[in-house]
């Protein structure tokens, strides 16, 4: 598509920006504005244009917005529909992928950030729920290369940019994800071979350094 | 196999949850088998067709099992294409009926929610204002996705309708449990016609639980919780 707009405010740390990059990438959208936001002091655009939420990413293509990371690259996916289709074409494949996907956003980043910013029992009851859903994610991606099959997709492009986080919350909580969850492990770095994944990701140890910093400005130790 | 063979839905007939799949097959006029679990009971089929969540509505089709509300409402807009279109055609629009029925999920029921279980008058007025900043926005969406028309979905019940409308009884229950306005006319005009629309289209108006029924339910929820 010839002549498009396209702007993506973003925060370098975010995992749902990065969710968003990387549907971008897939579709071969490389001509966009990057606007980065700092989260202690957001922009009037950012305001503007995601009153509601007030958060990261918000994709603004020829002027209209869209806000919520996975709403994102569902608009991706159907404007740029002729490369890369993100979701399989069968409806109840899609069901399961956008199942998958939704149990991602309802438990993978609030258990982590339970593990970065708790000590003790509230620690380590978030450490055994995380290792409890990456087994019950396990179990779907099975002996696939992807959640979907030998396509990556929908699910992947939830998950994986969580593992750029894997470090800051092994450190934290002083245990080793790839010990728990080896299979997990491997389909990330899987993923991250792919030239979309690893050019979106960032650095594991900026991120640990990030979540430090932003604990310090919250006042938790 | 034909598309309509062997529905089944899993589901409480007070759940809003429910009450979106099953408006959602009679816009699409598909037949289907009602499969009651007791409000507070999770029973075998339930726990085997959704371990992760064991939650209802499950949609079973075909021996199939899709869980997650919204998500089974996408499902069968895919499945049965010859009934009315449930999300809208153009991706933009779209977007914007799942940003809104995301937010009607994540802000707006733990907000009525609030409401009911609110100790003293302070706390349940700040749970109706956090309401009313929800229900100004919606009536502001409806504009912009209705379009001037008689749904968010247009000329149609669509997504957003069904992702809202399907609270609306638990909105009077919470109305008449806090004593409180949230529905109001002057306050919302358009949401206020709106749910008068919805709730009775064909579609709808024998899926809604009555009110009296919801409020019975939240009480015995609510002593449910205080006494453990």
């Amino acid at each position: 598509m010839g002549g498009d707009e396209i702007v993506l405010l973003n925060g370098w740390f975010s995992p749902f920006g990065a969710r968003v990059r990387i549907a971008l990438a897939e579709k071969g959208v490389t001509e966009y504005e990057l606007k980065e936001e700092d989260l202690f002091n957001k922009s009037p655009l950012l305001l503007e244009r995601n009153p509601v939420h007030k958060k990261v990413p918000v994709l603004i293509h020829n002027g209209k917005t869209i806000c919520e990371s996975l709403t994102i690259v569902q608009y991706i996916d159907e404007v740029w529909k002729g490369k890369s289709p993100l979701l399989p074409s069968d409806p109840y494949q899609r069901s399961v992928a956008r199942f998958w996907a939704d149990f991602v956003d309802k438990k993978v980043y609030d258990t982590m950030k339970r593990i970065t910013r708790t000590k003790g029992e509230d620690q380590e009851r978030a450490k055994k729920e995380l290792l409890e859903i990456f087994k019950l994610l396990e179990g779907e991606l099975g002996d696939k290369p992807y959640f979907r099959g030998d396509e990556f997709g929908l699910v992947d492009i939830a998950l994986v940019p969580f593992y750029s986080r894997f470090y800051a919350v092994e450190t934290f909580g002083k245990f080793s994800i790839e010990a728990e969850s080896p299979k997990l492990v491997a389909w990330a770095q899987r993923c991250m071979e792919k030239e979309s994944v690893s050019n979106s990701l960032p650095d594991s140890k900026k991120v640990y350094e990030f979540v430090l910093d932003v604990n310090k400005k919250l006042g938790i130790e | 196999m034909a598309p309509s063979d062997d529905v089944k839905v899993l589901g409480a007939p007070p759940s809003p949850f429910v009450n979106r799949v099953q408006i959602a097959l009679n816009l699409k006029s598909v037949d289907y088998e009602f499969l009651e679990q007791k409000v507070g009971f999770k029973s075998e089929l339930l726990l085997k067709s959704n371990p992760v969540h064991k939650k209802v509505p499950v949609m079973i089709h075909g021996g199939k099992p899709i869980c997650e509300s919204l998500i089974i409402v996408q499902y069968i807009d895919e499945v049965w294409t010859d009934g009315p279109g449930i999300l809208p055609l153009d991706p933009y629009d779209r977007a914007m009926a799942r940003f809104w029925a995301a937010y009607v999920d994540d802000k707006l029921w733990p907000t009525l929610k609030g409401i009911r279980s609110a100790e003293g008058e302070e706390a349940k007025a700040a749970a109706l204002e956090q309401v009313m900043e929800a229900m100004m926005l919606l009536e502001d969406a409806f504009v912009k996705c209705g379009k001037g028309k008689d749904f968010f979905g247009g000329d149609t019940i669509g997504y957003l309708d069904i992702a809202l409308g399907s609270f609306l009884r638990w909105l009077r229950a919470t109305e008449k449990m806090g004593n409180v306005k949230v529905l109001d006319e002057t306050k919302t005009p358009r949401l206020f016609g709106w749910a008068e629309r919805f709730s009775s289209n064909a579609a709808v108006k024998d899926v809604l639980p009555e009110v009296e029924k919801l409020v019975e339910i939240a009480k015995f929820f609510a002593a449910k919780a205080k006494a453990q």
